[in-house]
């Protein structure tokens, strides 16, 4: 079977720092995958690899059986993405930021409003399609960034660390939200995050530390009889590799 | 292709929202050249003497000179204030959204600097209008033909632009652009002085106005304002943008740029 994200041997480096070294995993058409790691652990330059910000130095990449070294634009098209850091513009209003972003993906016109009721109805976001973005709090912007990276209906859909900044409520909300559209839509997800208690005991968990892969299975698999955080910490600790 | 002009139509509108809800962006645009224009150039007027020389067909006054060199520096301010709002695009990471589009990258970069140009033309076009009212015209065919020379300037400008915020890692670097990039571009053109005024205080001074693709945008649009094509500023100005395009596509290269330096 296809897997809706492969990473195979990705090995990239700023200058001489090795920032990852061989990092390899795939995860299963709509899956939802938690990628934990500490600060510094590779994530974002995971990420950046993945979206194609830059290219890695050895290794590949797949997006839903597609490569990204081989065919990046019908790749990129298949991955809706949200940025660790927002993305919007403050003073255009909540449709306009998403018209902006279909546009991006060549949608206009009837198409594209459809595509952008269907994502705000998703998010619960659309009696706000005329507010100002700037008008919003935190968790409505990053369900409006969430719905945005939907609108063109992606195969795999990537969050790097999506929650940072909002409070406890929020992030349990915008968590809940994710895993529903994996379950209900087919959709694979890829969320990286430091957070362990954003991880269900069923969820698929690649843990990473100083640019490896430390541990891949289920989450429950990992945490074993002790609690997820305390392993996590125990692994980072001593850079085991299970 | 639907694709590529619907993305190139909604940057395009971006921009001009953008532009539309800063104001005081637009105001700074207009009041730099006007600035020049009534306090720079009035105070010149007796010291500056210019003799005939193409396009023009008689004596023309300092004001008259200088506002085609204005208008490139609406275009020049306007490329390097995009430049800026790249690295901050970059550092807010709606860069990153850009260039996660299915679309090619160099069809991307490209939009943005039609958009930006565009907006800068609209910039230009209504310190034109101030100009007028103060009692500087040009030939009423000079307001429709400025208009591929101020395009084809500001794609030049903005390259430059998009080329330098490719190599610039941070915001607070910015400042170095105005001090070695902005000014000297300015100063050492023929935006306010003629060549042969150059060559009278200094040849090599008049040789690096002469190389400075700067100059060759001011003479593009000074010939244009009179309805003529400056052939030579022409090839310049078409040299220099796609020397800077390229540059900058490869500063925006995955694989190749400065951009995989800066995660």
């Amino acid at each position: 079977m296809t897997a809706g994200l492969r990473v195979q041997t990705l090995t990239h480096r700023y200058g001489k720092k090795l920032a990852l070294d061989g990092v390899s995993f795939s995860v299963e058409r709509g899956a939802f995958c938690a990628l934990l790691g500490p600060n510094g652990a590779g994530k974002s330059t995971l990420f950046a690899l993945m979206t194609r910000l830059f290219v890695p130095e050895s290794g590949s990449i797949s997006i839903d059986g597609i490569s990204l070294h081989d065919n990046p634009r019908a790749a990129l098209g298949k991955i809706g993405v949200v940025f660790q850091q927002p993305t919007l513009d403050l003073d255009l209003s909540v449709r306009r930021n998403l018209v902006y972003f279909a546009a991006l993906h060549g949608l206009s016109g009837r198409d594209a409003g459809q595509r952008i009721d269907s994502a705000l109805g998703r998010l619960g976001m659309a009696e706000r399609a005329g507010e100002k973005v700037r008008a919003l709090n935190g968790g409505h912007r990053r369900r409006m960034e969430i719905a945005r990276a939907l609108i063109h209906a992606p195969s795999v859909l990537l969050l790097d660390e999506p929650t940072v900044g909002l409070d406890a409520a929020t992030r349990q909300a915008i968590t809940g939200h994710v895993h529903d559209l994996a379950e209900t839509s087919g959709l694979t997800v890829l969320w990286a995050t430091h957070l362990v208690d954003e991880i269900r005991a069923s969820d698929r968990l690649v843990i990473m530390h100083k640019g490896c892969v430390l541990a891949d299975g289920t989450s429950a698999q990992i945490a074993g009889a002790a609690p997820l955080a305390d392993r996590f910490l125990q692994m980072t600790a001593a850079g085991e590799v299970a | 292709m639907r694709g590529a002009v619907i993305c190139l139509v909604a940057i395009i509108q971006r921009e001009a929202l953008r532009f539309v809800s800063q104001r005081g962006r637009f105001l700074a645009a207009l009041v730099r050249p006007l600035v020049w224009l009534i306090v720079f150039a009035a105070g010149f007027r007796a010291a500056l003497g210019l003799s005939i020389m193409p396009p023009y067909q008689t004596y023309i006054t300092y004001e008259v000179y200088i506002v085609p060199g204005l208008c490139a520096m609406v275009l020049l301010f306007s490329g390097m204030q995009s430049s800026l709002s790249l690295v901050y695009d970059r550092e807010m990471g709606s860069m990153r959204l850009l260039l996660t589009s299915p679309l090619p990258r160099w069809w991307l970069l490209f939009s943005k600097l039609i958009a930006s140009t565009l907006i800068s033309i609209v910039q230009v076009y209504a310190f034109l209008a101030i100009a007028a009212l103060t009692g500087i015209t040009f030939p009423a065919i000079g307001y429709v033909l400025v208009f591929p020379a101020l395009l084809l300037g500001g794609l030049m400008l903005g390259a430059l632009g998009l080329l330098l915020s490719s190599t610039i890692s941070q915001l607070e670097n910015f400042a170095g652009v105005m001090n070695f990039v902005i000014f000297p571009m300015f100063f050492l053109s023929t935006a306010l002085y003629p060549l042969w005024k150059m060559a009278e205080a200094s040849t090599i001074l008049r040789d690096i106005c002469a190389v400075n693709p700067f100059s060759h945008a001011v003479e593009l649009v000074r010939f244009a304002l009179y309805g003529e094509l400056n052939a030579v500023a022409l090839l310049w100005v078409l040299g220099a943008f796609a020397v800077f395009l390229a540059g900058s596509l490869w500063g925006y290269d995955p694989a190749r740029g400065m951009i995989r330096r800066k995660a």
